[in-house]
């Protein structure tokens, strides 16, 4: 189910118009048929699919496919044995986690990963860390340049406190929060970088129908909002189908569909990898 | 006056920011502010000064510098005592080459390379942490000591390799020196802890503050919003050197006049300089406060107690003294790891609804 990379996915002028009405733009994130070995274990085996400007993607595949792993190198943690990562139309060099978050890449994670000793507002400031510039002597000060560049980025993200409706708890420490909350405030820190690809890992596990609910309707409200591009791990396929513009299937580190939720729906292959293959 | 946040609106983002968003906390501020420049040092004594005043300002520094290493940025560090002694010998250094330069430079100079000596000691922590970075700081505390005792050049060849400050003044008044009078030696670390604790305070609530307490809370997710583990490690190294290292030169030149390297800068030092954050509160500034208050207060406060109201001997009470800070260092681990400084925070905030907690 590979298929080499074509002279028309290297072509970034296309789009489609999604069921929906949307118009999805150029390819923004190209990953070409990537690797990744632990050792003998092979976590990723030529995949190759891309993420378009605007879009929402999701990656699917039953537990142990591979699909954090994939994120995990979108977002620099891990570096592919083989592949090429094509970000904007430009090859990316092997890059740092903090280097690829530079490049207005930003993402949540499976297992929440707040800093919980500070508030909820100190931490969705830290997403804004990349745009804050002023040096040490200036912030030692905290005259002028410093004190307006705080000014500047506290109204941003109180834009992004507003819009995830979590205005109440603003300065409460996180680790005072329920869970629900929590992957409301990462989502937040994660916003707040204004970020050109958003990735979100299983943003609603652990959550009962409302919370899903919730984060469901604050995901299409960024994609629609501020335009950003998600790609999205989940397990719940009602989530998903709905979702989502595009799905990727893996199944033991390989791609085994790709396509619209309709489909994937339809695709045997993943059939059988959610509910196993008639012995007969 | 009341300790009320109701009816006090704020109406900009500035003005939500500040360090004390409570007027009454502003206003005692301030007093703490004025007694301390105003009242204090036309009422102090010799006694005072040396037995409490001073001490617990230049550890207040040291705290401060501490903290910021240890309370905000999570990096465990036993090396004080070493960079503190780093303040202290860069500061001598200075003082007798160049004798004609305000001494109050020299400080701030000696203050500056212990940021650096502190950067190159906290290279490690690029790669280990916790206990295992303790331990290389261990290794700091004690090839510093042992370098200053060993190479006669620090000490300027003196026969006993002790270093003594000389006299120099600030606008006449003598500061450092045997003919210092109590309050100019107050003055002057009263100066450089009121500058230390805004600075420090200004560093931890911006963009940098937020670096350092992302990476003390979880590196992982640090690096993935764009913090650079090494610099804000390495900042964090050096801003913290830099006040213990004026901290030392305050200790060395101002405070003591005379020191030799392994009595005065040894661990006990460090670990000194560390119980305080831990008991007055780690990642707070008024923690690194309460905290030298504290610790110089109870050898006083006992003395007067045991020996002088209850005639037991001065040895019986020195041992009592181990046990209290011992227990106390126990039972904030375990009770309260945040310190005084959480216990007062909780206090005030039980007391912004008090009488009516509903």
């Amino acid at each position: 189910m590979n298929t080499p990379v074509t002279e028309l996915q290297q072509d970034n002028a296309d789009g489609y118009i999604t069921a929906d009405g949307r118009k999805i733009g150029s390819v923004m994130m190209d990953l070409r048929s990537i690797t990744l070995r632990f050792g003998g274990v092979i976590a990723i085996q030529d995949i190759s699919f891309d993420i378009r400007q605007g879009e929402i993607r999701a990656i699917i595949g039953p537990n142990g496919a591979g699909k954090s792993s994939m994120l995990n190198v979108i977002s620099g943690f891990y570096q592919p044995q083989q592949g090429e990562v094509w970000f904007l139309g430009k090859k990316r060099p092997p890059l740092k986690p903090y280097q690829v978050a530079r490049q207005g890449i930003a993402r949540t994670f499976q297992n929440i990963a707040l800093f919980e000793g500070m508030t909820v507002l100190d931490n969705v400031m830290t997403g804004r860390l990349n745009h804050m510039k002023t040096g040490w002597i200036a912030q030692s000060i905290w005259l002028g340049s410093a004190n307006k560049e705080e000014r500047i980025n506290r109204q941003k993200v109180e834009e992004i406190i507003d819009f995830l409706e979590i205005q109440t708890i603003r300065k409460t420490p996180v680790g005072r929060l329920p869970y629900g909350l929590k992957k409301r405030v990462e989502l937040a820190r994660a916003l707040a970088a204004e970020p050109d690809l958003l990735l979100l890992d299983e943003p609603m596990a652990g959550m009962n129908v409302e919370e899903k609910e919730d984060m469901s309707r604050f995901i299409l409200d960024a994609n629609d909002e501020y335009g950003t591009t998600i790609a999205l791990i989940e397990h719940d396929m009602g989530v998903v189908m709905d979702l989502s513009d595009r799905v990727v299937v893996m199944d033991y580190g390989r791609k085994i569909g790709d396509g619209t939720p309709d489909e994937v729906r339809n695709n045997e292959e993943v059939i059988a990898a959610y509910l196993g293959v008639p012995n007969d | 006056m009341f300790y009320r946040e109701a009816g006090d609106f704020k109406t900009s983002y500035e003005a939500d920011n500040q360090t004390f968003p409570i007027a009454f906390d502003r206003y005692r501020y301030w007093f703490v502010l004025a007694v301390a420049f105003l009242v204090i040092p036309f009422v102090i004594n010799d006694y005072w000064a040396n037995a409490l005043l001073v001490p617990f300002l230049i550890y207040a520094i040291a705290a401060i510098g501490l903290n910021i290493l240890t309370g905000y940025c999570g990096q465990v560090s036993l090396g004080t005592g070493g960079f503190m002694a780093v303040g202290a010998y860069a500061c001598y250094k200075l003082m007798t080459a160049f004798p004609d330069i305000n001494i109050l430079f020299h400080i701030l100079l000696a203050g500056g390379i212990t940021a650096i000596v502190g950067a190159a000691f906290g290279l490690p922590s690029l790669r280990i942490k916790g206990f295992y970075l303790a331990v290389a700081t261990l290794a700091a505390q004690f090839f510093l000591v042992w370098m200053f005792n060993k190479v006669p050049w620090f000490y300027n060849n003196s026969a006993s390799g002790q270093i003594s400050a000389p006299e120099r003044t600030v606008f006449n008044v003598p500061v450092t020196g045997p003919n210092t009078e109590a309050w100019a030696m107050y003055l002057v670390c009263l100066v450089f802890v009121t500058l230390s604790a805004i600075i420090a305070r200004n560093m931890t609530r911006g963009s940098m503050g937020r670096k350092w307490m992302a990476i003390r809370d979880m590196d992982i997710a640090a690096e993935i919003i764009g913090v650079n583990p090494l610099r804000a490690k390495l900042s964090a190294f050096a801003i913290s050197s830099f006040f213990v290292g004026i901290s030392g030169a305050l200790f060395f030149a101002v405070y003591l006049g005379a020191v030799e390297v392994g009595e005065v800068f040894g661990i006990t030092k460090s670990f000194l300089v560390l119980f305080m954050i831990i008991i007055g509160g780690l990642g707070t500034i008024f923690g690194a406060f309460a905290g030298a208050a504290f610790l110089v207060c109870l050898p006083v406060v006992l003395k007067l107690i045991g020996v002088d109201l209850f005639g037991w001997p001065p040895d019986l009470v020195a041992h009592f003294q181990l046990v209290i800070v011992g227990l106390l260092i126990m039972f904030f681990l375990i009770k309260e790891p945040h310190g005084f400084a959480q216990l007062w925070r909780v206090a005030k905030e039980k007391l912004r609804l008090w009488p009516f907690p509903y």
